[in-house]
């Protein structure tokens, strides 16, 4: 379409995410309140006199009227308070800074582990259609999707961690580690390296390979599915066609052109599977003892504290959409086809 | 007579229908053919297993003793426990068996409850569009921003204290995050399928809106359904093992399941006890293979994309992030723009 510049679609799109994450605030807060009893009496157990209850309720405002406990959470929101938890009256926004250092650094050497792996195994099996490079890749691609990662985990925890003894399989870093280090980001691994603490690093490191390669192999089995179809349909496209024709040569025909064209769609593809990396997550950090967000969220469930699943819920889906609207400007900014 | 001749042209209607459907089934050839199969065959074992548990399985799931003999605790896999026992002294075999039960109740009411919410919502909201369309689409879009692992953990744990079957539970927790996925599919598909001529015939002559989606709309977008049910029923096994995992859904009384046990052997591994986590994973991870290869065939046969022989048009909607080739972005409305 002409006429719609970068920026109007930008802002279009900018948009479009109020509603969106207007329903997603109340989707959650409606799930967390239809649920039958007072949040208050199951946060704090069966033994609590109602007296007790009626206080806490009325101290937390859980005892006005629902409307004005959405109007009062939405306001809250915007003002970029997420809210507090029932249990240990901590602020949702500290729990993201505490743990989600951990999550991200999780997540993203995840990411870099499952961007390797279907690359590599993509690329392979796409380039060798139908040989026995494109059978077992595509097998391997299929076994790692069909494995839940906690199993993985499982089966990497019992060989690496307990049987051959190389890796630790729980927590983030050692307790020493984990004392000594001086916090500025709550990403350990970027800590160590600000400190110039490299046994901190290295330690930090041992305790990352394990969890994160798991967590990236069972994504990384999705990446290779989608490099592979790419790569074969970019080998059937009219400009390698035209390459060949011209007689340049296969191998320069295969790198230069299919695999680069190959490699477009896949990028924004990667993004997009955020909320399935996401979900790994919360699974592998309850697999490998590992203190981010997912975690976090497991022992908010286990005490029945409702405001601190809500705000984690919240801020799961948030990073979410604000995730997929920034893969989409990229889009549009590489490819001009892509306006309202 | 007069009704006879009526329903004799149904049927032949049907039948055609169905040999549309099994005839590129019939004519795979070399990959796709050895998927199909054995995807087929591990599917159909595992249901085996669950239909006959009964009989096949050597004790019951909770079953700690026979004939007045305790099961040792943490006994290693022989003689009468071929997978072993676990702490609680149930035999794992007997268990994983029994899972296989657990696993095909769920998924099949997964299914049939997201099937019957989603294909008819993404009908009518693409066949009729208007301001109901895109209120659904932006409701669903904004559940397609939950990862549907951790939609379905919400809805388990706030099921969980009121429903008491386990299994429905977890039935109702994987449908609500799936069913995004089926309207997304049938709407996007039933807006193509609107503008084709045929559609446009059928109303010039004045059929009925609902007619036209029972006879002309619905049996286009319905075969989709059997390669999106066939991956959506392992990605529901993963997520109720996930569910499991985590403690939610079925509760370990109620009945086996696989997901739950893994997370038991977890705690076992740490003790170098590899037999109470290893086989009900096993489990989960043949069963999810075969259903997806089952998936992939079926895909491989039917996507045009991908298939070398044509057998007819057939537009395939990728679904599942296995299946997604390139997902599109957000689009806020399909009239608006390219």
């Amino acid at each position: 379409m002409t006429g719609t510049s970068l920026k109007t679609y930008a802002l279009t799109r900018l948009a479009l995410v109020v509603p969106m994450v207007l329903i997603l605030l109340t989707f959650v807060f409606l799930l967390m309140r239809v649920a039958p009893g007072n949040p208050i009496a199951a946060a704090l157990g069966g033994h609590v006199p109602p007296s007790v209850i009626q206080r806490i309720s009325h101290r937390l405002g859980y005892d006005k009227p629902i409307y004005t406990q959405y109007g009062d959470y939405l306001w809250g929101v915007l003002h970029g308070n997420l809210g507090r938890t029932i249990t240990d009256r901590r602020a949702v926004s500290s729990i993201i800074v505490e743990n989600g250092g951990a999550t991200l650094e999780l997540t993203v050497a995840a990411s870099f582990v499952a961007m390797v792996v279907g690359l590599v195994v993509g690329l392979l099996a796409g380039r060798f259609r139908d040989t026995w490079i494109d059978v077992s890749g595509r097998l391997f691609g299929i076994v790692a999707y069909a494995m839940p990662v906690f199993f993985l985990g499982f089966l990497a925890q019992l060989l690496f961690g307990i049987w051959l003894g190389w890796l630790p399989t729980s927590n983030q870093a050692s307790p020493i580690t984990q004392a000594f280090l001086p916090v500025h980001s709550h990403i350990l691994f970027i800590d160590a390296i600000w400190a110039h603490n490299w046994g901190a690093l290295w330690d930090v490191v041992k305790h990352l390979i394990l969890p994160a390669t798991t967590l990236g192999i069972v994504i990384g089995g999705v990446f290779i599915r989608l490099v592979r179809i790419n790569v074969i349909r970019s080998l059937k496209d009219d400009y390698v066609e035209a390459a060949r024709a011209r007689g340049i040569r296969e191998r320069s025909v295969v790198y230069r052109y299919a695999f680069r064209n190959a490699l477009v769609p896949v990028v924004t593809v990667v993004g997009l599977q955020l909320a399935l990396l996401l979900g790994g997550a919360i699974l592998t950090e309850e697999t490998f003892n590992w203190p981010g967000i997912g975690s976090t969220l497991v022992s908010y469930l286990a005490e029945r504290d409702y405001a601190g699943v809500q705000g984690i819920v919240v801020v799961f889906a948030l990073v979410v959409v604000v995730a997929s609207l920034l893969i989409d400007f990229v889009n549009a900014f590489i490819d001009p086809r892509i306006r309202y | 007579m007069a009704v006879a001749s009526r329903t004799a042209p149904g049927r032949r209607f049907v039948g055609r229908r169905l040999r549309r459907l099994w005839s590129p089934i019939a004519h795979t050839q070399g990959l796709a053919r050895v998927m199909l199969l054995s995807g087929a065959s591990i599917t159909l074992f595992f249901i085996v297993l669950a239909f006959f548990a009964r009989w096949i399985a050597p004790y019951g799931f909770t079953q700690y003793a026979a004939h007045g003999v305790r099961f040792p605790q943490l006994g290693h896999p022989g003689g009468v426990h071929p997978f072993g026992t676990t702490v609680e002294s149930d035999d794992v075999l007997s268990r994983v068996i029994w899972g296989a039960q657990t696993e095909l109740k769920v998924v099949v009411l997964a299914l049939v409850l997201s099937l019957a919410v989603g294909v008819p919502l993404g009908l009518f909201s693409g066949y009729f569009g208007g301001a109901l369309d895109r209120g659904l689409v932006l409701l669903m879009d904004a559940m397609f921003a939950f990862p549907p692992l951790l939609l379905a953990i919400v809805i388990a744990f706030e099921l969980g204290s009121t429903v008491s079957s386990g299994v429905v539970t977890a039935a109702v927790a994987i449908t609500i995050a799936y069913v995004p996925q089926y309207f997304r599919v049938v709407r996007n598909h039933v807006i193509s399928v609107r503008e084709e001529t045929y559609v446009e015939a059928a109303r010039a002559l004045g059929a009925r809106p609902m007619t036209i989606i029972r006879k002309y709309v619905f049996f286009n977008v319905v075969q989709n359904v059997p390669v999106l049910a066939t991956l959506n029923a392992a990605d529901a096994i993963l997520t109720l093992a996930g569910l499991g995992f985590l403690g939610y859904g079925v509760q370990p009384t109620q009945a086996a399941e696989w997901g739950y046990d893994v997370q038991r052997g977890l705690s076992d591994a740490t003790n170098g006890i590899w037999w109470t986590g290893l086989f009900p994973g096993m489990a989960i991870v043949v069963l999810v293979t075969g259903i997806t290869l089952l998936g992939e065939g079926l895909n491989e046969t039917t996507n045009p994309v991908l298939r070398r022989r044509r057998f007819g048009r057939f537009d395939f909607e990728p679904v599942s992030p296995m299946f997604a080739e390139v997902e599109p972005p957000l689009q806020p409305d399909e009239g608006l723009g390219e």
